[in-house]
């Protein structure tokens, strides 16, 4: 393990350095994270705080991005939507990566019927256009985040299991693993001790990317009315009412949209620049 | 060929019950029952009436009966009649749907191959310079735009603010009488903000994708033989380099197909198309089971059919995967 550990710091550490954007990627998204948890001491107003005398007014410093239609602050809402998206954006991932490494492990190591079971079941998971099946479990379950997140996960995996599978089948002849083997290591031990610690990176790089599109899909089911419910604000539904009063209240449309936006490139910024310090070929 | 083609096709039968049978386990496993959701505005039904209902429609019998039922009305392509008050066949719903949803999504993708090919291109022979670093930051704006922003921001823009564009539906308004060129001037006017967000959503990744193939392929050994041949820098990129990198381009053709489909549901909403994702998300919304299963089970086989096209062209292109040696 202290080859790893030395590996991680000299190796990683100083080729993600160099990589300004990748920097710039993971400081928006520690940001985010302050955001969310410091919600309620970054801002005065409350997020459902309806205000009947203020209502869709254009930004000034007492609302820095203005108020919706009910006259709540759009900025305060916009913060606490952050809350949303990155609860959406790791549970779901963390269901997709899961159920992708599990069954990449088990494909990739028996092989045989096994295999081609669960390689078939991918390869029929791949054909649905995923926003469709989505569509059709969330609109049939009642409106909760947990089935949201539940369902996003559901539908996320197979790229992963093909991943790990992919990694498992290189490394399954290896000498190291053979060598394990020949010392009497159980399947259980050689997958968790030897096989998945390898295949670690790429998951991890495919994860960063998967929170990306978690969120995105996340805001267009909430634009879509079917996501996160109102009252509770959610970057799209914001937009939502953004698109109800687009001739009046661009400020509505502007800023949930831009918060998606920045918090999706960071995301892939973070994850490009961890895959290129993983893996150098691609960069050269 | 026709080995390779026949073996493709027989390939397919069994992803294609895989579809099915996902369909229905998902469809049926969520709450809700569809005789409930087709009576529940209907406050005179009683409970004998619905008990009828469902005897009509197969509803009281075990599920794996029900999925052979259905399953050999499907392979007929009969999904049977829609809960919609107007209850017509699915199978002429979808029909009339497919067409526009279809068109759209392929004059989308014939833009963003035209656009992201020679994009990427350029990207990969002029690396690190400016060029590419603008094409660098414009794909990682494109990945993280999310597509109905994108179309609210367009449709600001140039519908509401300058007035160039109408901004939703295909057709305006009494066009029924306009000359066949004017008409089809309107259509081409509707067209180009759906068009175009449906463009820029996977432009990014394909250029990006294009642009990486291309730089492997540069770095390979018969690059370097042609250009020590005092071949000229072009013939090298475009006949000898270029070919190779759109290989593995046209397996993605396959892959993004799904996403198409799954993306239309989005800007069809947004802007009034009467297609196919504008009827699923009606579908979806009214809780209308036959139709719902209906489009999930024809846009699974559309990808599947979009796959077989691309592998065939893959074939056709290397004669390694065309003679079974790949």
């Amino acid at each position: 393990m202290a080859l790893r550990e030395s590996w991680f710091y000299t190796v990683f550490w100083r080729r993600f350095r160099h990589n300004r954007l990748a920097i710039a990627g993971g400081i928006v998204v520690l940001l985010l994270f302050l955001l969310s948890f410091l919600a309620p001491y970054i801002t005065t107003w409350e997020p459902g705080a309806i205000d009947a005398y203020h209502v869709l007014l254009s930004p000034s410093p007492d609302h820095w991005f203005g108020t919706d239609e009910l006259g709540r602050d759009v900025f305060t809402r916009v913060v606490y939507g952050a809350r949303i998206s990155l609860k959406v954006g790791f549970v779901s991932v963390g269901i997709a990566v899961a159920i992708g490494t599990v069954l990449g492990l088990v494909s990739g190591f028996y092989g045989g019927v096994v295999d081609t079971v669960i390689m078939r079941f991918v390869d029929i998971m791949l054909c649905f256009p995923t926003f469709f099946l989505i569509l059709a479990v969330i609109a049939f379950l009642e409106p909760d985040i947990w089935y949201i997140m539940a369902i996003i996960g559901l539908t996320g995996w197979m790229g992963v299991a093909r991943l790990v599978r992919a990694e498992v089948l290189s490394l399954r002849e290896r000498d190291f693993v053979l060598a394990a083997r020949a010392l009497g290591a159980s399947d259980l031990r050689i997958i968790f001790r030897h096989i998945l610690p390898n295949a670690a990176s790429p998951v991890l790089v495919s994860a960063t990317l998967g929170v990306a599109g978690a969120i995105l899909t996340e805001s267009a089911l909430s634009f879509l009315g079917i996501g996160v419910q109102p009252p509770t604000p959610s970057w799209g539904n914001i937009l939502t009412a953004g698109k109800d009063y687009v001739e009046f209240a661009w400020w509505l449309s502007l800023f949930p949209g831009l918060a998606i936006l920045v918090t999706v490139l960071a995301y892939n910024l973070l994850g490009e620049g961890i895959r290129d310090a993983l893996d150098p070929r691609l960069n050269r | 060929m026709l080995n390779y083609l026949a073996k493709r096709i027989l390939a397919m039968i069994p992803l294609m019950l895989g579809i099915t049978l996902i369909t229905f386990v998902v469809i049926r496993l969520a709450p809700g029952e569809p005789v409930e959701a087709m009576t529940a505005l209907s406050p005179k039904i009683t409970a004998e009436t619905r008990q009828r209902l469902r005897e009509f429609y197969g509803l009281d019998k075990p599920l794996h009966v029900q999925y052979v039922t259905w399953l050999k009305k499907v392979a007929t392509f009969d999904f049977g009649r829609s809960f919609a008050p107007d209850h017509r066949p699915v199978t002429d719903k979808i029909r009339e749907r497919i067409p526009v949803t279809l068109s759209l999504n392929i004059i989308a993708l014939i833009l963003e191959f035209g656009l992201a090919i020679p994009i990427g291109v350029f990207a990969a022979t002029h690396r690190d310079t400016l060029y590419d670093k603008g094409i660098t930051v414009f794909v990682f704006l494109g990945f993280a735009v999310p597509t109905f922003w994108l179309a609210l921001l367009l449709m600001y823009f140039f519908g509401v603010k300058l007035g160039w564009l109408p901004i939703s539906g295909l057709h305006s308004l009494g066009s029924e009488g306009y000359s066949r060129l004017s008409w089809f001037g309107d259509l081409l006017k509707h067209l180009i903000l759906p068009v175009s967000v449906a463009t820029f959503g996977s432009l990014a990744g394909l250029s990006r994708y294009m642009r990486s193939t291309m730089l492997e392929v540069i770095r390979q050994d018969y690059i370097t033989t042609a250009r020590a041949k005092g071949l000229a820098e072009r013939t090298v990129i475009y006949r000898h380099a270029l070919r190779n990198a759109l290989l593995p381009v046209i397996t993605l053709l396959g892959f993004s197909l799904p996403g198409l489909i799954g993306g239309s549901v989005i800007f069809e909403t947004i802007f009034a198309i009467p297609g196919m994702g504008q009827l699923f998300y009606q579908g979806v919304m009214a809780r209308d089971y036959p139709l719902v299963m209906g489009i999930l089970v024809i846009g699974a086989f559309l990808t599947l059919v979009g796959n077989l096209l691309a592998d065939v062209c893959y074939a056709v292109a290397d004669p390694r995967i065309r003679q079974g040696r790949g």
